[in-house]
């Protein structure tokens, strides 16, 4: 049992953003150095590398401090270890996406230090006012990342757009917290939940309200239906290795904070369940469905991001201590097999004009036979085929949900991923089958790009196949707090 | 009538009187002045409640700096008061206007009643409330102990704000929004 009364001002405990926040201060100042100016990917990259091996020590040593601000738990350090892995993998294929569209800009980095920061300081703490503060640490950085691209209309467009949709959000999540904090007098989810049956006698109305409009806050962040609108054209607009970094760290964040505060505070909330079985069926549904008759790449991962988070949703209807380990294993597996996706898509941009419209893929396996098996079996992970970790991740899932009683909402989750190999399987057809029209020119792979492929393909099929210790690793971070 | 009262009456006249007038000037500046007016004897209402840092707060932040950069932009922009506002609105937005305005009246009048409204004048600190109760020293400890880090967590915050501001707003070289054609186009499709 962690100490709650613990008031020490320990910086051990939040040393992994400590080392992301120094990264990014050392970039600010070098901007303007011309010969430091090139080494911003470094010294992000080593910021985030320390950063990791941090979090890595934190492992199995719960502790609070800050006044009970931050906890950091083994449900914390595994987040923070996803987060800081998803943005490794975008800053080794980012770069030269970046130059080849002349929009390499150094306080980039800097800001993809900050972002994931504060994606740390949401997923480090039982304390709404941080959660708060850690979702717009994150959020700001997303909605310049999006609109880096300033000759691009479709990326000031969605840049624009994230902002305006953020800062709707923002207003839900500050109106729902400002609702539970005059019902319990309090912002500390601990003390929400040791109070809980008090403040559910005294005042229902009030705490209910405010649970439904920060879970609609969430539910912006991580792309549910009906909340979902802005998610097409911001993940076509933005660049794509910020695509792929909105698709990955800010959607784990959501969902870490969604399970602190869902699971753990209001755990004894009762008709929350209900409303998450009815957006985890309105997500899956309407995101796989869009998804079907989408052109773009881009277009058809953004419905696939929707599609996914509504499986994970399942997992918060269900709720439980084997559920949410099976949420926080598939959001493991979706960054792997999803980052994977969006570095082909990126390799395949860098040529000049192409705008990853699926008939731009056509011939793909005659000119880049390895690009495309690699590929394949990213898609046929994101659809939910074994062997893959996508396969394993649907079925600690499903298997969740059936044991909880679910049945239901069970098939429902599997006419969907039936529905989603269609769209998924379309371009890996597009790719093998079809004529090659045009000149391929032929793109050299980085080493950092070959890297990416290697690790997420490593991870994506043995993960699949030997899926223990992640399962392991996520079944202690639920227990960390449950 | 107490000093307490006197003060009390003249500065809630102060505040309700800035607050008129500035909804009821053309010229966006007098505007703007006006606000601050309101502003400054609200602060004096703070005061009077005792809440000192919320009194010193507004007229530091809200009134010293938050306004003070609105009128920066006025004049920036060079908005004179005499610029045509347009056609006047629908009748169905004219209608909207009043219904919405007098529902929150109506709305603050329920709650002001419905919490046993009293005619006495409030003076003093809250019933129940501590010695120095919203006083600096108090506000201070709990931002710099129990809240040290979120309070530290907000200049993060703002400093990512203002790099993003910074990289999004900076003119560089070529970064003109694709070409002419294309923002043509886009334009047609906006229109067409």
């Amino acid at each position: 049992m962690i100490d709650t009364t613990a008031a020490s001002i320990d910086f051990s405990i939040i040393a992994p953003e400590i080392a992301l926040l120094a990264a990014a201060f050392i970039i600010l100042v070098s901007v303007y150095n011309k010969k430091m100016r090139n080494l911003a990917p470094v010294i992000a990259t080593a910021g985030l590398l320390v950063s990791l091996l941090i979090a890595i020590e934190q492992m199995g040593n719960p502790k609070t401090g800050f006044f009970g601000m931050v906890t950091c738990d083994d449900f914390t350090v595994v987040f923070k270890i996803l987060f800081v892995i998803s943005s490794l993998l975008i800053l080794m294929f980012g770069r030269r996406y970046f130059v080849s569209k002349n929009i390499d800009r150094p306080e980039f980095y800097a800001l993809l230090c900050i972002s994931t920061m504060g994606m740390m300081v949401m997923a480090s703490t039982t304390d709404l006012v941080v959660i708060f503060l850690g979702l717009e640490i994150m959020s700001v950085p997303l909605y310049v990342m999006a609109g880096m691209d300033k000759r691009s209309l479709e990326s000031n467009e969605a840049g624009i757009k994230y902002l305006i949709m953020g800062a709707f959000a923002s207003g839900f999540l500050l109106m729902g917290i400002a609702f539970i904090f005059g019902s319990s007098g309090t912002t500390d989810l601990r003390r929400i939940a040791a109070d809980f049956q008090f403040i559910g006698e005294n005042y229902q109305l009030y705490f209910n309200a405010g649970a439904v409009l920060t879970l609609v806050g969430f539910a912006f962040k991580v792309a549910a239906v009906p909340f979902h609108s802005w998610v097409p054209d911001v993940y076509q607009g933005a660049p794509t290795p910020v695509t792929a970094f909105f698709s990955v760290g800010p959607k784990a964040a959501g969902f870490a904070a969604l399970l602190r505060i869902f699971n753990f505070g209001f755990e004894d909330m009762e008709f929350i369940s209900d409303i998450f079985w009815m957006l985890a069926v309105l997500t899956m549904t309407v995101g796989n469905i869009l998804a079907l008759r989408q052109g773009n790449i881009k277009r058809m991962l953004a419905y696939s991001s929707i599609a996914h988070a509504g499986y994970i949703l399942v997992a918060f209807a269900v709720g439980g201590s084997a559920a949410m380990s099976a949420a926080v294993f598939y959001l493991f597996a979706y960054g792997l097999f999803n980052l994977g996706s969006f570095a082909i898509i990126t390799q395949l941009e860098i040529r000049s004009g192409c705008k990853s419209e699926l008939s731009e893929l056509s011939g793909l396996s005659k000119a880049h036979p390895y690009l495309s098996a690699a590929l394949t079996v990213f898609m046929l992970a994101l659809a939910g085929f074994p062997p893959t970790v996508g396969f394993i991740g649907k079925f600690y899932l499903f298997t969740a949900a059936i044991d909880g009683g679910f049945i239901w909402l069970t098939i429902i989750g599997v006419l969907n991923s039936f529905i989603s190999v269609y769209y998924y399987l379309r371009v890996v057809k597009v790719s093998f089958l079809e004529k090659f029209e045009g000149t391929f020119v032929p793109v050299k792979y980085t080493p950092a790009m070959m890297a990416v492929l290697l690790i997420t393909l490593a991870g994506t099929l043995g993960l699949g196949i030997f899926p223990e210790k992640l399962l392991e690793i996520s079944r202690a971070a639920i227990f960390a707090f449950l | 009538m107490n000093l307490d009262s006197v003060i009390f009456i003249i500065s809630a006249a102060v505040t309700l009187f800035g607050a008129v007038m500035m909804i009821m000037q053309r010229n966006p500046v007098a505007s703007v002045l006006y606000f601050i007016l309101s502003l400054v004897a609200q602060a004096v209402l703070y005061v009077q409640l005792g809440a000192l840092f919320v009194g010193a707060v507004l007229i530091i932040v809200y009134s010293g700096a938050i306004l003070v950069l609105f009128l920066f932009v006025i004049m920036l922009l060079n908005l004179r008061g005499d610029e045509d506002l347009g056609a006047p609105s629908s009748p169905v937005s004219q209608l909207t206007k009043y219904v919405v305005s007098i529902g929150i009246i109506a709305e603050f009048a329920f709650v002001i009643w419905s919490t046993g409204f009293s005619s006495s004048i409030p003076t003093g600190i809250i019933a129940g409330a501590s010695e120095n109760f919203g006083s600096t020293e108090q506000v201070a400890r709990l931002l710099f102990g129990r809240y040290l880090y979120p309070f530290e967590l907000t200049s993060i915050l703002l400093l990512a704000a203002i790099v993003g501001a910074v990289v999004i707003a900076r003119k560089e070289n070529g970064d003109e929004i694709e070409s002419k054609a294309a923002a043509k186009t886009a334009a047609d499709e906006v229109t067409g």
